[in-house]
């Protein structure tokens, strides 16, 4: 495979395109909703109406809004590429509507069905980075990659850079970790490529168990070319010849279509030996976790990828110095990865452009709860919560917006005064919450608070992995006081000992797990603090 | 590896090359509290009792894991430290059941021991007191699991001494427990040598000799350090 061979599969690719695109998204969303029975109706439907010289079907990923799937796009390619202002996105779509759509889309017209306004704020406000492809490209077909400029990156770095230079990039790009800390992700790469390690290895994070997270999936099941892509890159840069994707067993699809990428890459020789004539070699193998959160954690991880239990280990040593088989290892997220190819395509200074000072380019959120517009969105960093709530969102149906949850298990919750905040690490640090891996949850007047951290608990208790006292044992007591509290059964003796709980397992737990479990407490406790003390019992005083 | 220098509660102390914080403080005679560290077994930082402060580092650090770096400067009795030993020796306490009076090991439980030290007179949690089995199937020794604290010590010399890999854990989170082969009754695991050095080994009443009745059982753990120095340094004195 030589450059050449990439640009002819790509002209090869837009050659074949037909003058109008009809997309079907076939995320696990929308494939919930009926999605595969659509796309397969589209599919017969074409073959059927002899429309096929002029129309095309073809299964992309997720469009975003999954809450009104199934989701289908027509647009008119007529000159190669989609045209913005000329597609129509129709909405909960049945098999049964196939022949109209069809029929509608071979003579241009618009069909009388349930549509989607692609000019609503939803769409218009995004700043796709990471999922530039996502709804564009065809999962299962490289080719399709190829013809979104895929592996042109990859090729650019093998010929034309050194790994320093690789790595001065990213550094010079601002990019973090989208894994939830936001450890820079430049100096990560330079750690694992300083080491000195016989072997060492990549690791994709793909384990996402935050509760109602969606982010890492949606992109392996839309664009899974664009982690491996990354992955390389990552490989090149530090030295590594082998990566492993951690993923949970309750993504199959993502699964499968990763399986699917990694082959036919192979094929195409962008995995293996020598790849694009250059001296290196990469391989990925995929590991399927078995649905504990706390798996997540890059040494537990690293430990059920050894085929230990997937217990967490006192760091340092960290990864970097002492990871996989006690080899030097680059642990990042799907999403970082998904950001590394853009980065080396466009450069560091078109990434660093995009965001704030201190965090740069764009995050995924899943947006859920009390709220018109759920779904998958990227927004540029140091957008407001407010843009996301009331614009993006389109604000809460009924009622008020009470609070924003952030950061799942490990966040917080940020009250509806404090929506002109800044989506930024720092900003949302010093509100007691946090950046996490990207769920982001709107909470209105009918959720209680302490309920709120209740969940969260009772999460986190669940997911303990019992290796170290106070986690284990903490989480139990926490839950037990909540529900206490909830009940109206406790005093304020009980607060005092839940707060004084929060303290001992924050600063004393292993991992993260345990050190971030009190903090949807303490948030709830800093800015909700009346609904807590409203359940208490009153002091009862003998005459 | 280098000898090394560094000050722990403000006093100048030396280090062995490649000394834990908690192996300087020893061979300085400060004592840092620790359940799951056993001399002579492999360090897994679990019980979290001894945590210690070390200037420059926003976290606390478990000494038992932490590398003696040249220079540092740690503390290990603080106010703070002795107040977050004190609230996990109650949540150890409130976890399972621990009523010494009636325990094999009343009197040489490091358990107890540790609460000792620690001024914890009483429990402020409510205690859960699951229902946990008792395991007499084997000849020799039992388990109750009613006083485990899931040290992991027992897994660790079966496997890093014994090379038996009778023990290991099962479950995760507050249902975690240790277990014999395949969750076997200890009597049906065929890999057990009936070595005793689990017993040896186990910090509390859990594990005990068949026999042994209230105060009885005594764990000797020095053996377990004597069988480890005896194999890694051909040292033979006890
Ligand atoms: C309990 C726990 C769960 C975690 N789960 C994930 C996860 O699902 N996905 C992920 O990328 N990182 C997760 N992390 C963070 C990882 O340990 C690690 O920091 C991250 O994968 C590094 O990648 P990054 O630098 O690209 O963010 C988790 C951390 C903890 C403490
Ligand atoms: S903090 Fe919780 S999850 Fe992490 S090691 Fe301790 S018990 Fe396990
Ligand atoms: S049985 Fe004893 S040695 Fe084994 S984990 Fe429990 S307390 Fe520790
Ligand atoms: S003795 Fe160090 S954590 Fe248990």
């Amino acid at each position: 495979m030589d450059k050449s061979e990439l640009q002819a599969i790509a002209g090869k690719e837009r050659g074949a395109r037909k003058p109008v695109c009809v997309s079907c998204c076939t995320a696990a969303g929308c494939l919930s909703a009926g999605g595969g029975d659509v796309m397969d109706s589209l599919r017969e439907e074409l073959s059927a109406s002899g429309a096929s010289q002029k129309v095309e079907v073809r299964a992309v990923g997720c469009m975003k809004l999954c809450s009104r799937g199934p989701l289908v796009r027509v647009e008119d390619t007529s000159d190669g590429r989609p045209v913005a202002d000329g597609a129509r996105l129709y909405e909960k779509i049945k098999p049964s509507q196939a022949p109209v759509l069809i029929r509608a889309a071979g003579e241009g017209e618009a069909a009388e069905l349930p549509m989607v306004d692609l000019s609503h704020p939803f769409f218009t406000r995004q700043r796709p980075i990471v999922l530039e492809n996502c709804g564009v490209v065809e999962p299962e077909r490289i080719e399709s990659y190829i013809e979104a400029d895929g592996y042109l990156a990859l090729h650019k770095v093998l010929r034309d850079m050194t790994p320093e230079e690789v790595v001065k990039t990213i550094t010079q790009s601002g990019l973090r970790g989208r894994g939830g800390a936001g450890f820079p992700t430049g100096i990560k790469w330079s750690l694992v490529a300083k080491a000195i390690s016989e072997k060492k290895y990549i690791v994709c994070n793909a384990d996402e168990g935050d509760p109602g997270a969606f982010m890492d999936r949606s992109v392996l099941e839309s664009d899974p070319h664009r982690v491996l892509e990354g992955m390389a890159i990552a490989a090149y840069a530090v030295g590594a010849s082998e990566g492993y994707i951690y993923i949970r067993g309750e993504y199959p699809l993502a699964i499968n279509r990763l399986q699917t990428a990694i082959r036919t890459a192979r094929r195409l020789g962008l995995l293996g030996s020598r790849i694009f004539e250059a001296p290196f070699d990469f391989n990925v193998d995929l590991r399927i976790g078995a649905g504990a959160f706390v798996c997540g954690e890059e040494t537990a991880l690293m430990a059920s990828i050894e085929g230990r239990r997937g217990n967490p280990s006192p760091r340092p040593p960290y990864p970097a110095e002492h990871g996989l088989w006690g080899h030097s290892t680059l642990i990042n997220n799907v999403e970082t990865f998904a950001n590394i190819a853009p980065i080396l395509r466009r450069g560091a200074e078109w990434f660093a452009s995009v965001g704030t000072e201190k965090s740069k380019g764009t995050k995924v959120f899943a947006l859920a709860g009390k709220i018109a517009n759920t779904g998958l969105i990227e927004v540029p960093m140091g957008i407001t919560l407010r843009e996301i709530v009331e614009e993006i969102g389109g604000g809460d149906p009924d009622g008020q917006v009470k609070a924003v949850q952030t950061g799942g298990p490990s966040g917080g919750c940020i009250p509806a005064r404090h929506l002109d905040t800044p989506v930024d690490y720092e900003s949302l640090a010093e509100l007691g919450s946090i950046m996490g891996s990207g769920g982001m949850i709107v909470m209105d007047d009918s959720n209680n608070m302490v309920d709120v951290a209740r969940f969260f608990m009772q999460f986190c208790m669940d997911e303990s992995c019992g290796k170290c006292l106070p986690c284990r044992a903490g989480t139990v007591q926490m839950h037990g006081l909540l529900e206490k509290i909830r009940d109206r059964r406790a005093t304020a003796d009980d607060l005092a000992l839940l707060e004084e709980l929060c303290d001992v397992v924050k600063y004393t737990s292993l991992c993260g797990l345990g050190q971030t479990a009190p903090n949807p407490v303490l948030s709830t406790l800093r800015f909700f603090r009346h609904e807590y003390e409203e359940l208490l019992q009153k002091e009862v005083t003998l005459a | 590896m280098k000898v090394t220098t560094l000050t722990i509660n403000g006093e100048l102390v030396s280090a062995s090359p490649g000394a834990t914080v908690l192996e300087a403080a020893r061979e300085n005679g400060i004592r840092i509290p620790t359940l799951c560290a056993l001399e002579g077994l492999s360090t897994v930082g679990a019980c979290r009792l001894c945590l210690v402060e070390v200037k420059g580092s926003p976290r606390l650090q478990p000494a038992c894991v932490t590398a003696a770096d040249e220079g540092m400067e740690v503390s290990t009795d603080t106010d703070r430290l002795r107040r977050y030993r004190s609230m996990i020796l109650e949540l150890l306490f409130a976890e399972r059941n621990h009523v010494c009076p009636v325990c094999v090991a009343n009197g040489h439980c490091e358990l107890q021991d540790r609460a000792r030290q620690a001024g914890m007179d009483h429990v402020r949690l409510p205690y859960q007191h699951p229902d946990l089995p008792v395991d007499i199937t084997h000849a020799r020794f039992g388990v109750d699991h009613n006083r485990c604290i899931l040290c992991t010590r027992c897994i660790r010399v079966c496997d890093e001494l014994e090379g038996a890999h009778t023990w290991d854990l099962a479950g995760r989170g507050t249902n975690a427990r240790v277990i014999t082969d395949l969750n076997q009754p200890w009597g049906d695991a065929v890999s057990c040598t009936s070595c005793g050095k689990c017993a040896e080994a186990c910090p509390t009443g859990a594990i005990f000799k068949q026999g042994s009745t209230v105060g009885e059982m005594e764990h000797r753990s020095d053996r377990i350090r004597f069988i480890s120095a005896a194999r890694a340094r051909k040292e033979w004195s006890p």
